[in-house]
């Protein structure tokens, strides 16, 4: 199946010793720049047609009528898909099983309840007949108001926030905390409704034969979207193949299978012939989940040595009127600064549109924001620097739970991190530093975190009477790189040269490596890799040890060692023979092993699991125009064992800079009165271009963690973004003195 | 989308010719026109392929000043060196445009053409009122989402900001457009929206820009064009403003100015008001930035697009000041 993996497999590098830690490029890189890897919507199966959403122009309120007539007129339309002809489900798309399922749109009445919702679908010989079909629909609509904003209806408690945390939760007494302190801040600030923006559009192409499907579509989740399909068309799991050997990106949104997905497959089921459906970036904007928008406050009290004596964050945001999903910002609050008292709520009001979904550290970013900004402000009211002022606030303990961290290497990061970036020399108040251009010059920092997570993954790993290995994951690379790191995981699970490893990933007929989500994919189906590894490695050593013509014959499973192909007796390590030896004398043309990846439950209980880190940032601020431009961003993490220095340095490039994105660019503007995202498109939903990130540094903090897996692998992917908003806001009030209240920080708001 | 016919024109007659037929439209660099086929403002019958005439893409400097065809590409005209030298802020107007793809693509002819960004104006399926599609239908972005509006120009059936910057440059150093025989300064051939939103040049059917003329001036040589955005690149200006300066021979006093201002108004704007109070003068800070308030002199705005009318003048004055320094 995934020929494109083994055809570029690694040169073998110079390098010593094991495969983890080496710096080696992306496996699928040569294959993205020059244009040969096939994504999705790339293929193209005979006889297949082209299906175009028709969406909702309102916001709320039913569709009266659809001109399928006109539609089906069109030249090249083959069909039209409504409430009226959709085939049946086996499931209720409205039904939720549990909060990882989510409510979907797929055509199952005349109710509209979010802008851009499917309305209809219109199958063609062409994307171009499917297009015009589409826009003959003309859809008329009973209208109702639309409810927008974070005002814009009736606010409740919700029963659970992110994956059903609790929405309200404390320790201590914070309002004693708040009255005994020397000091006191209060601050709100807002953050807007962001949408993922994955360059590569949500795209299916599909094919039924009977009741079996064949599916091309990227999923950050195979064996979950395997799970849902099959569920909601009636099938087993294992009729529903799906490949996703590319994906252009995630950010959480191809998670889940999203209701424009299924709607291909319906599609397909509809007409009996292979269906292409791929969304259009304005369309992108409601059905696949977006980060709701929130206001924040923060109260902290602090003692005369600016110690917190009280913590309270409460966040108010949005979801939909028909699904929960609830952005946990105030959580953010949990983990990071020690207070006697800590308090975290939330609220939340529903509104018409799509359901918000998990996107880029979904809570920990919006929280941090809010979060950094605010100790950045009690630091200024005790007249401290920020940095002093953390650490005197360092959480020697999880702050909320008391538990102990399973490690947490923070101090060193800020140490580095300010080493770095020259903090030492900062000026406690703002709007004193100007360069030579006489822009006003700023220097925030922020702390960034977020928590060490694993899903159950498991991997099957084959080694062959040749010497060679396999390693079979159902593992989704959404461009980080999870390839080139689990090949790595592999190889050196399998003592083997990474290029003796044939890795496969990217189907659902593999292993299920559980999701690319929530920065624990490495350590999920890292961990399954390495125990699939050590199984068949187990069975090779059986073998060998109990084959009186091997001569490690007799030195039992634990008295040997796997390294470049060959096992050795861990006592005397002249005496060795290779896997091909073993497995031809045996008689065996391959042996394999199984391994799972899962969180350990006693070390969850006893530990709190998180990666840390420092973040400085510089931006010049032009006094006259309010322009802002960062000038320079230096992080420092400790996120555990690290597979590849450059993926993870990467990783961390890549987090920052959507950290510079929250604080100044990204936001998706509503037109109040209809409800409808006035800038849903790229040129005006802005995110920063090259220009914008001028000189970005991030330093690798070693850390060694016995406790979060036998790998000591945290994760790397979602936590540049949380300190690194915070830190560019706070750098905009030391070069200007204004705090920013609002996010993203625009002209207006420092043009004074 | 739907069905359209495909014309390569081979001489500019048969492209004149051709453009003159109800619904038809000529393609040039295509980063325009395609975009609003996409979102369904553009409706072409046919589509007249400009880019195989030969002879529209040369870019002549000499004393007198600049012809630039136009075909010629964005992103050549920015990089040309006798365009840098003798007309800076043409250049500069450019390589602040877009992004380096689209300057690649794009022409001359077809940047002059560009239409508004209002997302109303570029989203029919969604917002059917708006006057500058539909003439009558009424305004969708008036009470919606004007941050992007304009405050100079505007009338009460549209606010619409033009978003080009090099027309900016152009109504500055008085630029002459050409329409084949016919021949039309710059600040005329764009139109006020009055009541007339829908029409936005003086250009007619079977009309086609064929260059455009720059006078050679010593303002134009000592010249700059100021872009602020939220953004560092490939963003239309929040303000911008091109400026251009010739001293008397004491390097002092103001012989001649030039200033219009881009991202504010329904127009690339002139800000003769400015130059007028300048003129004769030296290049006194107080005395520039008090001038430079005349440039949103009657600015209305529309809510969130308020900010402009403060940032305006502010860019004004600090490209007129930026060039002072460097006499
Ligand atoms: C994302 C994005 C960002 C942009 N940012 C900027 C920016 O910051 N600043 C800026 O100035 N511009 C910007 N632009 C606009 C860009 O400069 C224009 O799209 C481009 O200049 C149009 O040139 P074209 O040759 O591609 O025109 P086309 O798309 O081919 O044509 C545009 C229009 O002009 C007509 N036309 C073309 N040639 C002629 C002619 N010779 N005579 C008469 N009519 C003609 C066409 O019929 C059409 O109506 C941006 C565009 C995009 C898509
Ligand atoms: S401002 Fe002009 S272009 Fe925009 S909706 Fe109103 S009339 Fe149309």
């Amino acid at each position: 199946m995934t020929l494109e993996l083994s055809l570029n497999q690694q040169p073998a590098h110079a390098r010593q010793g094991s495969s983890i830690g080496q710096p080696l490029t992306r496996r699928d890189g040569f294959l993205k720049v020059t244009g040969a890897a096939r994504y999705a919507a790339d293929n193209h199966p005979p006889g297949m047609l082209y299906a175009v959403l028709a969406v909702s122009s309102i916001a709320r309120g039913r569709v009266a009528s659809l001109d399928v007539e006109a539609a089906k007129a069109h030249k090249g339309v083959v069909e039209v898909m409504t409430p009226q002809n959709r085939p049946a489900l086996a499931a209720d798309p409205d039904a939720k099983d549990h909060p990882f399922m989510f409510r979907l749109d797929l055509l199952q009445n005349d109710q509209v309840r979010y802008p851009n919702q499917s309305i209809a679908v219109v199958i063609a010989e062409t994307l171009e007949a499917a297009t015009e079909g589409a826009a003959l629909l003309s859809p008329r609509y009973e209208v109702l108001p639309a409810r927008v904003g974070l005002d814009g209806a009736e606010s409740f408690v919700p029963r659970g926030v992110g994956v059903g945390g609790p929405a309200v939760q404390h320790k201590g007494d914070v309002e004693a905390g708040l009255k005994s302190a020397k000091t006191r801040i209060e601050a709100t600030y807002e953050t807007p409704a962001q949408y993922h923006n994955a360059m590569e559009p949500h795209a299916i192409v599909v094919a039924w034969d009977g009741d079996t499907l064949s599916i091309d579509t990227p999923s950050q989740g195979l064996a979950m979207a395997q799970g849902r399909i099959a569920g909601l068309f009636g099938i087993a799991p294992e009729n529903v193949h799906i490949r996703s050997p590319f994906l252009g990106g995630g950010f959480g949104s191809k998670g889940m299978i999203s209701g424009p997905q299924i709607l291909g497959i319906l599609a397909a089921r509809l007409v009996g012939r292979p269906v292409k459906l791929v969304l259009r970036r304005e369309q992108m904007y409601g059905p696949v989940g977006h980060r709701a928008p929130t206001r924040q406050t923060l109260r902290m009290g602090m003692d005369g040595e600016g110690r917190l004596t009280a913590l309270d964050h409460h966040a108010k945001t949005t979801s939909s009127t028909f699904d929960d999903f609830f952005e946990p910002a105030a959580d953010a609050s949990h983990t990071l600064y020690a207070s006697p008292a800590i308090a975290t709520s939330h609220d939340a009001v529903r509104l018409d549109t799509g359901t918000p979904l998990f996107m880029r550290a979904p809570g920990e970013a919006t929280g941090s924001i809010a979060l950094e900004s605010a100790i950045d402000e009690a630091a200024y009211a005790c007249g401290m620097d920020p940095l002093e002022f953390r650490l005197r606030n360092y959480a020697e303990v999880e702050p909320m739970t008391g538990k102990p961290f399973s490690s947490k290497a923070l101090r060193e990061c800020y140490r580095q991190a300010a080493e770095t970036f020259g903090w030492a020399s900062r000026p406690l108040q703002p709007r004193l530093m100007r360069d030579a251009d006489g822009f006003l010059t700023g220097w925030g920092m922020g702390t960034a975190t977020f928590p060490a997570i694993m899903f159950q993954a498991e991997a099957r790993a084959v080694l062959k009477a040749d010497g060679s290995g396999v390693m079979e994951t159902g593992a989704q690379d959404m461009g980080q790189g999870a390839w080139t790191a689990f090949a790595q995981i592999a190889a050196d699970g399998l003592g083997l040269d990474i290029d003796q490893v044939d890795f496969r990933a990217g189907s659902s007929d593999l292993p299920n490596a559980g999701i690319a989500g929530g920065s624990g994919h490495t350590a999920t189906a890292g961990m399954a890799i390495h125990n699939a590894g050590a199984a068949v490695i187990a069975r090779l050593a059986d073998l060998a040890t109990g084959d009186e013509a091997s001569p490690l014959y007799g030195a039992g499973n634990e008295g040997v060692l796997a390294r470049g192909g060959r096992l050795y007796r861990r006592d005397d390590e002249s005496r060795g023979e290779s896997y091909a030896e073993i497995l031809t004398r045996a008689g065996l043309t391959e042996i394999e092993g199984h391994g799972k990846g899962a969180p350990d439950p006693a070390s969850q209980e006893n530990y709190a699991k998180h990666a840390h880190g420092a973040v400085f940032a510089e931006v010049k601020v032009d006094p006259d125009f309010g322009q802002i431009r960062v000038t320079r961003l230096v992080g420092a993490f400790a996120a555990g064992r690290v597979i590849n220095p450059r993926l993870v340095r990467s990783q961390y490039y890549g987090g920052m800079i959507w950290g510079v994105s929250f604080a100044l660019h990204e936001e998706a503007i509503t037109d109040r009165r209809s409800g409808r995202i006035q800038n849903a498109n790229l040129a005006e939903y802005h995110v920063p271009v090259n220009a914008d990130v001028p000189s970005v540094e991030a330093l690798l903090v070693h850390e060694d963690d016995p406790h979060v897996n036998a790998l000591g692998i945290k994760g790397v992917g979602e936590i540049g973004i949380t300190g690194t908003a915070g830190a560019v806001a706070n750098a905009v009030w030391h070069a200007t003195g204004v705090r920013p209240r609002r996010f993203p920080i625009r002209i207006e708001d420092l043009l004074g | 989308m739907r069905d359209f016919s495909y014309l390569r024109a081979n001489s500019l007659d048969a492209a004149r010719q051709a453009a003159a037929l109800p619904g038809a439209m000529l393609l040039a660099g295509g980063t325009t026109l395609i975009d609003l086929a996409k979102c369904g403002v553009a409706e072409p019958d046919s589509l007249v392929d400009i880019t195989h005439l030969t002879g529209l893409n040369s870019i002549d400097v000499n004393e007198r000043g600049a012809t630039i065809g136009a075909l010629a590409r964005m992103g050549h005209v920015a990089d040309h060196a006798d365009i840098k030298s003798r007309f800076p802020a043409i250049s500069e107007a450019l390589w602040q445009a877009a992004s380096a793809q689209i300057r690649n693509m794009a022409t001359i002819g077809g940047n002059l053409m560009q239409r508004t960004r209002c997302p109303y104006f570029r989203d029919p399926m969604n917002f059917p009122a708006c006057n500058k599609r539909e003439p009558g239908s009424g305004c969708s972005a008036m009470g919606g989402v004007t941050r992007g509006h304009a405050v100079l120009g505007t009338s009460d059936a549209c606010i619409a900001m033009y978003p080009g910057d090099l027309a900016v440059a152009l109504v500055a150093f008085d630029a002459i457009v050409h329409l084949g025989e016919r021949q039309i300064p710059v600040d005329d051939f764009f139109l006020l929206p009055g009541t007339t939103p829908d029409k936005e040049h003086a250009i007619e059917p079977g009309e086609m820009i064929t260059a455009i003329e720059i006078p050679g001036t010593a303002a134009a040589r000592r010249s700059t064009y100021l872009k602020i955005r939220d953004r560092q690149s490939y963003e239309f200006a929040a303000a911008s403003a091109a400026v251009g300066i010739e001293f008397e021979a004491d390097g002092r006093t103001i012989r001649d100015l030039r200033v219009a201002l881009g991202g504010v108004a329904t127009k690339p704007w002139r800000a003769r008001a400015v130059e007028d109070a300048l003129k004769g003068k030296g290049l006194e800070p107080d005395a520039v930035r008090a001038a430079s308030l005349l440039a949103i002199q009657g600015a209305v705005d529309h809510g969130a697009n308020h900010y402009k009318i403060e940032l305006a003048p502010r860019v004004v004055a600090r490209a007129i000041l930026r060039l002072g320094e460097t006499a």
